[in-house]
């Protein structure tokens, strides 16, 4: 079946089974391999795409599901050849180890800093605790998106 | 933080170069490859623990639309036997099953539907054996022998060191306990699981690339297994996305390759669920530990008495010398006069357990620290007094024998410990009562050694080219598996040539572009190859100054100096850029290489070659503390860490963001491994096998957590550094166990500590046992 969405800033058609996973379709058939598989089951985060605008777990999403939809995947995140503001902290603040649940984790932050733009230690965790780290102990990603969360205020004032 | 501009230097807090292409999306891990449009495969387990193979039924899996082949051990040339010590075990089966995850049939497939659909037509004939699945009852010698060609039937190795007269240095001792715990498996559950791809080249050579930490020691697996000449394996290793150990040592390598083989012209995939990983996938051993000790009237720590088991399932894997390990460091990091250590590895038909992060230490270590607490107790003392009253200095003999030599900071970590805000925090915070919560607080030391030991060569060759493009390239051949290794070296290489992040490039490791390096392991990955590195950088700068010394005619080299992008003529100012003076050079003039053998030591505390062999003794020790707050919810028995620190030596700190994520990474691993990490196996089928019941910490598990580090300089080290990578994972587990201890009143001896065990403990109705 054809299915038609727009995926980061362009419109594009696939043609593939209305079952397959959207986790598959992007890596598989898109070659967009930053979207990671980690559990296949909504249990790791590590698969995390913007939905229109909201995180979603991609294992768990059928391709007919992103008919028509706004999809971001990490890919489309930067812009203008700059990172995201989140990106940017996750290099700087050392959020990054192996990488394997960076994006998804990535994600997940920008979708909380949209609803919540200047969260508490706290509401990050708790928005951040579907998305598993086994390298960092988490400190560095809370101390990451705290940082991009004031960047972007301040440039939302300016 | 340095901008990324400024010229590398050790010391700085520089972003390392990899986290870029990470949070774009653009790192290309194992996992991602789909080039080539590849071909699937996957395998068939034997999905029973013990049984002897009678027949592969593969015809009803051959008639799936898609499928390409189906192999079984018939299909392999070679020895069909892999393992790093011991080559015990089997590409795919061939006669007996030993766990439940034994690969017996491999299939290749168009897609994963019909690899998936393929897998499940597989029906396999086994005869059943009685499984031994209990580590003492594998001893005996009526138990079914896995091995049967294992001259000591299911025990694999064993060790003892002994030091003094035991038995009447417990007879001198007014204080004594003793306990038994029960340490469990754990998963590494690392974000990506076991992957590959490969494709068989149009000369013949198989070109793999893998998550693995160990490229160069999986080419001659490979070879070996598979009956392929070394020259004909190429072995690739990007970054991994996590590996901590379960990367070391073959997962999908010697499948891939014979997948390609058989497929010549197509690339071949192979990437594990989580639920295969869990099955296949090396554990960190589950181990049953006896701990006696006994000290003085005046509370001087006098004996010590320990026996090790360990559970290293159906194969040797790494299990021998993880033992070995934990033997060496069962002594802990102190004066004791009077020791007697028995470690036991043994085979079990459970899921088979290797190398993670502390090696078999942090079992050891668990109990230690809490008999040394108990012992404290008994004898009067505080914690913290106690293990000041014995820490190790340098020329120490330590509890096993051996002289303490290097940067031996462990009574300074304990002296920044109680000087430390955190500490005088930790205490205020135990003072404060809350209702239905108990409060404790917990230490425990921590030591690991470095490297491989007397034997086994712990060597690294560097290689650094300066490229026509003016930048230079290091050719890493040790796996960065996260650690962030591959960083630290453009920072050496950046610092000795003075260049910035932007002038340096970087190969990753690839047999067949970087040089034998060893394992990315072993807290040795920074150490052995950064000495090598400083060698090989040094190398080439001193050829680029002579160089540009001689075209400019001064007279010598000292005139010159290296800066970014160029060198300068600094009587002079004149300049010359170092794209232009790489022209000038040929090929082989503007490469280094150099080669370094990690130190050994000269003391024999055990004659038994099979333990030196497997690595006793190593000779640099990083040190620590590490200091837990825990809460305890009466009413639910839930355990909170609500406070941590860790005080770490490991030598002078070359960028303070990394050791800083290593010392971290390890505490949170290790506080999943005290209170919440439980893979369950019964009677050899694991019954582990996806996030919703192995439950790893989210950031709601984990604290703030302080790190601080005595920096004292080891000389042996690049840049005065010793490992850091798993010296962090060997304390969270007894300091959280003596918090939990100190806030109710009672220990409890196996773990992870759930709810319903510390409901358990604190019910003054129910025993917790102290035998197992
Ligand atoms: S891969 Fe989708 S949640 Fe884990
Ligand atoms: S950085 Fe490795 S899993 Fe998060």
């Amino acid at each position: 079946m054809n299915i038609s969405f727009h995926l980061n800033g362009r419109p594009v058609t696939v043609r593939v089974p209305s079952g397959k996973r959207v986790v598959d379709v992007l890596r598989q058939d898109l070659n967009l391999t930053g979207t990671k598989e980690a559990c296949g089951s909504g249990e790791c985060g590590a698969c995390t795409i913007l939905v229109e605008g909201r995180a979603r777990l991609s294992c768990l999403m059928l391709a007919v599901q992103l008919k028509e939809r706004h999809v971001v995947t990490i890919e489309g995140l930067a812009s203008g050849g700059l990172l995201h503001p989140v990106q940017e902290a996750f290099v700087e603040y050392g959020a990054v180890q192996c990488g394997f649940c960076t994006p998804g984790m990535i994600l997940a932050a920008v979708d909380l800093l949209k609803r919540n733009p200047l969260p508490s230690g706290e509401e990050i965790r708790e928005a951040v605790s579907g998305n598993l780290c086994r390298c960092t102990g988490y400190a560095r990603i809370v101390d990451a998106i705290l940082a991009a969360s004031r960047r972007m205020a301040r440039g939302k004032k300016r | 933080m340095m901008a990324s501009d400024s010229p590398l230097e050790i010391g700085s807090a520089f972003p390392r170069q990899d986290a870029v292409a990470k949070v774009l999306g653009r790192e290309k891990f194992a996992a991602d490859y789909y080039d080539q449009n590849p071909l699937w495969a996957g395998v068939k387990r034997a999905g029973i623990p013990h049984g002897r193979l009678k027949a592969i039924h593969t015809e009803a899996a051959l008639t799936v639309p898609g499928v390409v082949c189906v192999l079984t051990h018939r299909d392999i040339r070679g020895s069909n036997r892999q393992g790093v010590v011991r080559k015990d075990q089997p590409v795919l089966v061939d006669s007996k099953v030993r766990h439940c995850g034994d690969p017996v049939a491999l299939v290749v497939a168009e897609t994963k539907e019909a690899l998936e659909r393929a897998l499940r037509r597989i029906a396999l004939d086994i005869k059943v054996l009685p499984a031994v699945s209990d580590i003492l009852e594998a001893l005996d010698a009526k138990s079914p022998r896995i091995h049967e060609d294992h001259e000591n039937g299911n025990l694999l190795l064993h060790g003892t060191l002994e030091k003094g007269r035991v038995e009447q240095a417990f007879q001198e001792c007014a204080h004594r306990v003793e306990a038994w715990f029960h340490l469990p498996w754990q998963e590494h559950a690392y974000l990506e699981t076991e992957a590959g791809w490969a494709v068989l080249q149009k000369d013949g050579e198989v070109t793999l690339v893998a998550s693995t930490q160990t490229p160069f020691r999986d080419r001659a697996e490979v070879a070996d297994a598979l009956g392929l000449d070394l020259h004909k394996v190429r072995i690739v290793a990007p970054f991994c996305g996590g590996a901590f150990g379960g990367k070391d040592g073959i997962t999908v390598q010697s499948l891939l390759a014979l997948a390609a083989i058989h497929c010549p012209g197509r690339a071949v995939k192979m990437w594990w669920d989580r639920e295969e990983s869990f099955i296949a996938g090396a554990k960190r051993h589950r181990a049953m530990i006896y701990y006696r000790a006994g000290a003085t009237a005046s509370g001087v720590l006098h004996a010590l008495e320990a026996k090790l088991y360990y559970d290293t399932g159906a194969y040797d894997h790494l299990g021998g010398v993880v033992m070995a390990l934990g033997l060496e460091h069962a002594g802990g990091p102190y004066r004791i006069p009077h020791s007697r250590i028995q470690a036991f590895s043994v085979y079990t038909n459970n899921p088979v357990s290797g190398a993670f992060r502390g090696f078999g230490v942090p079992q050891v270590n668990g109990a230690l620290e809490q008999i040394m607490d108990m012992l404290a107790e008994a004898a009067g003392q505080a914690p913290v007094a106690f293990r000041r009253r014995h820490a190790v200095r340098r020329g120490d003999i330590n509890a096993i024998g051996v002289t303490v030599q290097g940067s031996t900071g462990i009574q300074a970590c304990l002296d920044t410990l109680v000087e430390s805000a955190s500490w005088k925090a930790m205490k205020a915070f135990k003072a404060r009562e809350i209702p239905f919560k108990r409060r404790g607080v917990g230490i425990a030391c921590v030591m690991h050694g470095m490297g491989y030991g007397p034997v086994v060569p712990d060597v690294a060759h560097a290689k650094i080219e300066l490229q026509t493009s003016g930048q230079f390239c290091v050719f890493c051949g040790v796996v960065d598996m996260g650690q962030g290794n591959a960083a630290t070296c453009l920072q050496i290489a950046g610092h000795i040539l003075n260049q910035d992040m932007p002038r340096m490039a970087l190969v990753l490791p690839d047999t067949q572009k970087t040089l034998p390096c060893g394992s990315s392991s072993a807290s040795r990955t920074t150490y052995t190859y950064g000495n090598a590195l400083i060698a090989a950088a040094c190398a080439l700068k001193k050829r680029i100054l002579q160089y540009a010394g001689e075209l400019w005619m001064v007279p010598d080299e000292k005139e010159v100096l290296l800066v970014p992008g160029a060198v300068r003529h600094l009587p002079s100012g004149r300049e010359m850029a170092l794209a232009d003076l790489a022209k000038g050079l040929n090929p082989s003039e503007r490469v280094a290489t150099a080669r370094f053998r990690a130190p050994v030591s000269r003391e024999m505390p055990v004659k038994d070659p099979a333990l030196r062999l497997h690595g006793i003794p190593h000779v640099i020790f990083s040190y620590g503390v590490h200091a837990a707050g825990v809460e305890v919810d009466t009413l639910t028995g839930q355990v909170q860490v609500k406070k941590y620190m860790a005080v770490s030596d490991c030598g002078r700190i070359l960028n303070p963001q990394l050791i800083r994520q290593q010392i971290e990474g390890a505490i949170a691993q290790g506080i999943g491994y005290a209170l919440q990490e439980a893979v369950i196996v019964e009677r050899g089928v694991m019954k582990t096998k996806d996030f919703s019941t192995y439950i790893l910490p989210c950031a709601l598990d984990v604290p703030e957590m302080e790190t601080a580090y005595v920096e004292l300089e080891e000389d042996s080290g690049p840049f005065g550094m010793k490992g850091a990578g798993e010296v962090g994972m060997d304390g969270p587990l007894p300091a959280i166990g003596n918090a939990v201890a100190d806030a109710i009143g009672a220990r409890i001896f196996h773990y992870p500590l759930t709810p319903e065990r510390v409901l358990a403990a604190m019910d003054p109705n129910e025993k917790t046992g102290q035998k197992g």
